[in-house]
């Protein structure tokens, strides 16, 4: 460190004459600019403006000028310190960038490279088309009911009208438990989810508008259309004032918003001892719309060229039922429905085998996802 | 039921282009579901006339006799020469009319005719018989036609019927009467407005004198009996063409003329009729209940006990037929009967279906009596069976017959005017149910705004007013009713469905692919659980009619199905599987009694409903889960890891995690886990703890028995009990002062299990505590034979203030005191 200097004319002290402070300023900017990295760029800031750069400790000599010069020595250093610094910035900035876009390229890696450490798994799409199958009637106010999977046949049969010895209780081929003593348990596996109507009626205040997706099951054995475990969704509505009306607009939406707009939908006369009148119900072709029909040449593999595309029961809820789940029929009226979930998957995703939803096979899942 | 379309068009004004497509599709919308059209004789093809036999050739030097035959066939061969035909039947005779295809015909199932050398000679066509022309089933030869059938030369097929549109019709069970020509012409005419004429409008004269003596016993059983005889009755004569090529195309194969007629009239009115050989009757026909013990060879040669719920028709030697559902053999009409009586009853319907089914024994006759025969139709369909008798069978009809009536007049139905429209919510316009309902056959007096319905007595099924506004409105159009978005005020999912939801989602997140297995099983699954004698998942509920005798019972764990969707995933080639399964298992209550039947005229009392629950199963629903292989699998990062015990435990975790619910895991040897690697799990219901699973690695034992890949693990869940441990979740406040974090590495003992050292940690450690997780477990040289460290980082943050360092010590120092004192543990040096 040099002591003050006293005894000398501030022009006379060589650090700050002009010359003296041109060239420190222009061999530190020539530095600045030779500098090809930042290793480099920090080598030359040490050199040139750090604490003990000539700068520097030409700056440190100005104190001790007389006070008429050192507004002046100080005004040349302090400018020519500027400049250095501010080159020294913008040369860090372009180098930064220069080695920012080296490294960013050097850090390329392939990004193709598959990730499939811990794979996700899948719902059944069952279990997703019955929520979305639902979905669209909560969505219209209705909520989800539910019952047991194996039911009194009390429920599944007797308070639906089935009366014991009518033709129709033998339509459905059902599974009967056995009682414990291995005579009659007065117990089904139920045949379809139409008892969660008469559950719902019983439970719930009125008016009624619900839906229930669930397992039912009957004596099939499974092969490509049928399986002894299938699902349904039932609807039911129970209110002053309903109509047909509200069961085909019920039946549209569902179609619309499973199947797309536009689709037509037809009612055709049928019989079920819950429902009086009864009627099946189908939707145009979604394929097709019916342009297949009696078109040999452009066959419809979705509708077998029928144009039409059964997809489930239903009708005016019978006033015998109303009547056995204690609800006045003399009042209130209502409609149920009854819908394949499995048909519904086939046709919505193009599922050709009911092995394929029946046998869990990973395949069949992940090709779903959680939802669909 | 099979409708032959000439057969509907003999009693229904149709119009000539109606195509058989187009009344498909009406009936079909109607109610009356056609499943298929059949086109017979569609891929048929002329020349095929007739021909008159002149000159038959014997050929003997073949295995069998052949015939070289001369037959005319007017001017249809081109030449007006004789045809010269081959023919391997000997049925016919020179000078009789037959069918002939001739060169260039196409037979039924793509059998073409030509002109070819057999037996050494040219034959130029065919000598057809009743099979080779589709007409019905005959192996006896060809078919010889009356005299004056045709003129040879002339076309053949059109006279003889060839071509027929079929329609099978699926009858629904309320709808009786369309079982018959009769039926379905009726609800055509309506369909098309045109004129219906009715079949049974046969003119019946009054009885001369008494019939055959006979009794209806009770009028519960049989409300209406005919019996009318024919006498002369010749029984070699042969059915006519038209009726025996009808009753093919109806599904009725021809026996002989006496069955013909009886299934004939059958077919036509609706009505089934027994023909009785009654040479064989003995005295007085009766109509009565089984008696006990009775016994009976029907039809079919089979001895039946008879119920004493079963309807039998008796004469002076006991019963003779299961009234409505089959015959006996003793009097059964035979090849020689000529003195043939006709049985027309109206028995009750249930009893019928009863019978049929009791017996296993579904017979024309029993599916028409089930579903509802008219009750006003047995006099015209026995008369017009007796006369088809006389015309055809050479037979006198005797004047007298018996006819015992003890149909109870019905009761009018009192509907309002309006009610179709108030069920369809159509307006229609006045008078619209009246005229349908009349249509139908109804009478109706219209009554201020009620109309006064009485149905007719076809249509036993109209009993209600729906019944009613069914028929108008299925005649009016299902296609005239509007859509209206119906509007509820439902208050969206419970919180138990959005959280199935959102468990399904988070195993299938975590890796799970979701099965839905049947729910049957069987003692080799349980076995296969080792599951041990006492276990109550042994006590499942048993099928009466399982689909498979492996697998009566219905499953008490969702385990079973999960291994075999396991086992198939491994068998078709997959060595990472991760399965779950939501579902119901079945657990039969302690002493359930037989659910009753209450009756269904009024709402059951509060005890029935409590009887009916109480002979239920509990259904708890489930959540299981199934693993093997790799949990995380090998890659370019590096190795895979193996599912463990701890992904079972862990996928638990998560479910309990969805739920919101904390869970506490315990160990325990439970089937069908390793005894050494199986955890309980809890959960905490109002302070109460309560077993909600297990899960951890599967007992080799089951792994075998199953086919699994060793060490397969697993875990099951009751979600209805993880539901019940929900409790509503209070916002925790967020403290934003910084953290302080302690770590301790505590020696115990190596059976204290780590949760419990957690445990004691976390009460220890006070309010002040944000966390407790374990880092490291370590077992060596260091902490000696039998024990092992665990470490713990502890994290301290307060509400209200930055902890100081001696706070947190303090606090760190409280939570190993406590792990000291409850577990032994000691701080590790």
């Amino acid at each position: 460190m040099s002591a003050p200097n006293n005894s000398f004319d501030p022009v006379e002290v060589t650090p700050l004459h002009p010359d003296e402070v041109a060239r420190m300023r222009e061999e530190a900017l020539a530095a600045i600019a030779a500098a090809t990295d930042l290793a480099e760029l920090k080598e030359v800031r040490l050199a040139h403006a750090s604490d003990r750069s000539p700068l520097a400790l030409a700056n440190r000599e100005i104190g001790a000028l007389p006070p008429a010069a050192k507004a002046e020595a100080g005004k040349r250093v302090g400018g020519a310190r500027r400049d250095v610094g501010q080159a020294l910035k913008e040369r860090q900035a372009v180098l930064e960038a220069e080695r920012d876009e080296r490294v960013l390229v050097e850090e390329r890696v392939d990004v193709t490279l598959p990730w499939d450490r811990a794979p996700r798994g899948a719902r059944h799409p069952l279990t997703t088309v019955a929520e979305r199958m639902a979905d669209v009637f909560v969505g219209m106010g209705f909520e989800i009911a539910e019952g047991p999977e194996v039911e009194a046949e009390w429920f599944n049969f007797d308070a639906l009208n089935f009366q014991p010895d009518h033709p129709a209780r033998t339509m459905q081929d059902t599974f009967f438990v056995e009682g414990p003593d291995g005579g009659a348990s007065g117990l089904v596996m139920r045949t379809h989810t139409s008892p969660v109507q008469v559950r719902a009626l019983l439970s719930r205040e009125l008016p009624v508008y619900v839906v229930a997706p669930g397992k039912t099951f009957r004596t099939d054995e499974l092969d490509a259309t049928h399986s002894p475990v299938f699902h349904q969704l039932e609807g039911l509505v129970v209110d002053e004032g309903i109509t047909l009306a509200h069961l085909r607009g019920a039946i549209d939406a569902f179609v619309e918003s499973m199947f797309g707009a536009g689709l037509r939908t037809r009612f055709r006369a049928s019989y079920f001892p819950f429902t009086e009148p009864s009627a099946e119900v189908d939707m145009e072709c979604f394929v097709c719309r019916g342009a297949s029909v009696g078109d040999p040449d452009a066959p419809c593999r979705t509708c077998s060229s029928e144009g039409w595309i059964e997809i489930g029961g239903c009708g005016v809820v019978n006033p015998r039922v109303l009547v056995a789940a204690g609800v006045d029929p003399e009042v209130y009226s209502g409609w149920a429905f009854g819908l394949g979930i499995e048909r519904t998957l086939m046709f919505a995703h193009g599922v050709r085998d009911m092995h394929d939803m029946v046998e869990g096979d990973i395949r069949f899942t992940s090709a779903f996802g959680s939802e669909n | 039921m099979r409708v032959p379309l000439s057969w509907l068009r003999e009693y229904v004004d149709l119009p000539a282009d109606v195509t058989a497509r187009d009344l498909a599709s009406r009936l079909t919308l109607a109610g009356l579901e056609v499943e298929t059209v059949e086109t017979l004789g569609s891929d048929l093809t002329g020349p095929i006339v007739y021909g008159r036999v002149l000159e038959i050739e014997e050929l003997t030097d073949f295995k069998k006799p052949i015939r070289y035959c001369r037959v005319d066939v007017g001017s249809a061969n081109g030449t007006g020469e004789p045809q010269r035909i081959i023919c391997g039947a000997r049925n016919f005779s020179a000078g009789d009319l037959v069918v002939v295809s001739l060169p260039g015909a196409e037979l039924p199932g793509g059998f073409t005719i030509g002109s070819r050398k057999t037996y050494g000679r040219m034959s130029e066509g065919m000598i057809c018989s009743a099979t080779e022309l589709g007409l019905w089933e005959d192996h006896t030869g060809i078919v010889i036609l009356p005299e004056g059938f045709g003129e040879v030369g002339e076309d053949a097929i059109g006279p003889l019927g060839l071509r027929e549109d079929v329609l099978d019709i699926a009858v629904t069970p309320d709808r009786g009467y369309a079982l018959s020509i009769r039926g379905v012409a009726r609800d055509t005419a309506a369909l098309y407005g045109v004129a219906f004429h009715d079949p049974a409008g046969v003119a019946v004269a009054a009885p001369a004198g008494e019939g055959h003596p006979a009794a209806i016993a009770d009028a519960s059983l049989c409300d209406r009996l005919v019996l009318r005889g024919v006498t002369g009755f010749d029984p070699d004569a042969a059915g006519p063409l038209w009726m025996k090529r009808r009753l093919h195309q109806s599904g009725v194969r021809p026996v002989s003329l006496a069955v013909d007629v009886t299934n004939y009239v059958m077919l036509e009115l609706g009505q089934p009729l027994h023909a009785w050989d009654r040479d064989h009757l003995t005295g007085t026909v009766t109509v009565r209940a089984a008696e006990a013990g009775e016994k009976l060879e029907t039809l079919d040669h089979v001895q039946r006990s008879l119920d004493t719920d079963d309807i039998v028709i008796a004469d002076g030697s006991g019963a003779q037929a299961i009234a409505g559902v089959m015959g006996g053999v003793d009097t059964e009409i035979g090849l020689t009967s000529s003195e043939v009586l006709i049985e027309a009853a109206h028995f009750d319907a249930m009893r019928i279906a009863r019978a049929s089914r009791r017996h296993q024994l579904s017979s024309e006759a029993s599916r028409r009596f089930e579903r509802g025969v008219d009750a006003d139709l047995q006099l015209a369909a026995a008369t017009r069976a007796v006369e088809l008798l006389a015309e055809l069978g050479g037979a006198t009809v005797e004047g007298a017959y018996t006819h015992l009536d003890r149909v109870a007049p019905r009761a009018p139905i009192t509907v309002k005017a309006a009610h179709a429209a108030a069920v369809s919510g159509v307006d229609y316009p006045a008078g619209t149910s009246e005229r349908w309902l009349e249509t139908v056959g109804c009478e109706v007096v219209v009554d201020g705004d009620d109309l006064k319905v009485t149905p007719p007595s076809w249509r036993p099924d109209l009993t209600d007013p729906n019944d009613l506004a069914e028929e108008v409105i299925r005649f009016e159009g299902y296609e005239n009713i509007p859509s209206i978005r119906p509007r509820g005020s439902g208050r969206g999912l419970t919180s138990g469905q959005r959280l199935r939801r959102a468990v399904g989602r988070a195993l299938a997140d975590a890796g799970y692919n979701e099965v839905l297995s049947y729910p049957f099983t069987g003692e080799r699954d349980l076995d296969g659980l080792q599951l041990s004698d006492d276990d109550a998942r042994r006590g499942a509920l048993r099928l009466a009619n399982p689909l498979n005798d492996e697998e009566p019972l219905l499953r008490t764990t969702l385990l079973p199905g999960l291994f075999k969707a396991l086992t198939r995933n491994v068998g078709r080639g997959f060595t990472d599987v991760a399965l779950f399964e939501t579902g119901l298992v079945y657990r039969p209550r302690p002493g359930a009694g037989r659910a009753p039947l209450p009756p269904v005229d009024r709402v059951p009392s509060a005890e029935e409903l409590a009887l009916i629950d109480a002979a239920l199963p509990e259904q708890p629903r489930r959540v299981g889960v199934v693993i093997t292989g790799d949990a995380e699998r090998a890659g370019w990062w590096g190795g895979g890891r193996a599912a463990t015990w701890a992904d079972a435990i862990r996928a638990a975790r998560e479910v309990a995690r969805v739920a919101g619910v904390d869970l506490e895991v315990e160990a325990d040897a439970h089937a069908p886990w390793h005894p050494g690697r199986c955890a309980a799990l809890y959960v905490r219901v109002a302070g109460e703890r309560l077993l909600v699973g297990h899960a951890g690695e599967l007992h080799p034992r089951t792994v075998k028995a199953f086919g699994m890949p060793e060490r397969t693990v697993a875990m099951e869940l009751d979600l209805d009990r993880i539901e019940r441990a929900r409790t509503p979740v209070v916002a925790p406040e967020v403290s934003t002062y910084p953290v302080a974090t302690q770590d301790v590495a505590l020696v115990v003992d190596e059976t204290v299990p780590v949760g419990a050292i957690r445990d004691a940690l976390v009460e220890g450690a006070g309010d002040l505590v944000e966390s407790v997780r374990l880092f490291d477990v370590y077992t060596g040289e260091q902490v000696g034979e039998g024990r092992r460290s665990v470490a713990f980082t502890l994290r301290f943050r307060a509400g209200d203030r930055t902890l100081t360092a001696e706070e947190a010590s303090a606090a760190r120092d409280a939570a190993v005191a406590v792990a000291a004192e409850r577990t032994g543990a000691a701080l590790r040096a």
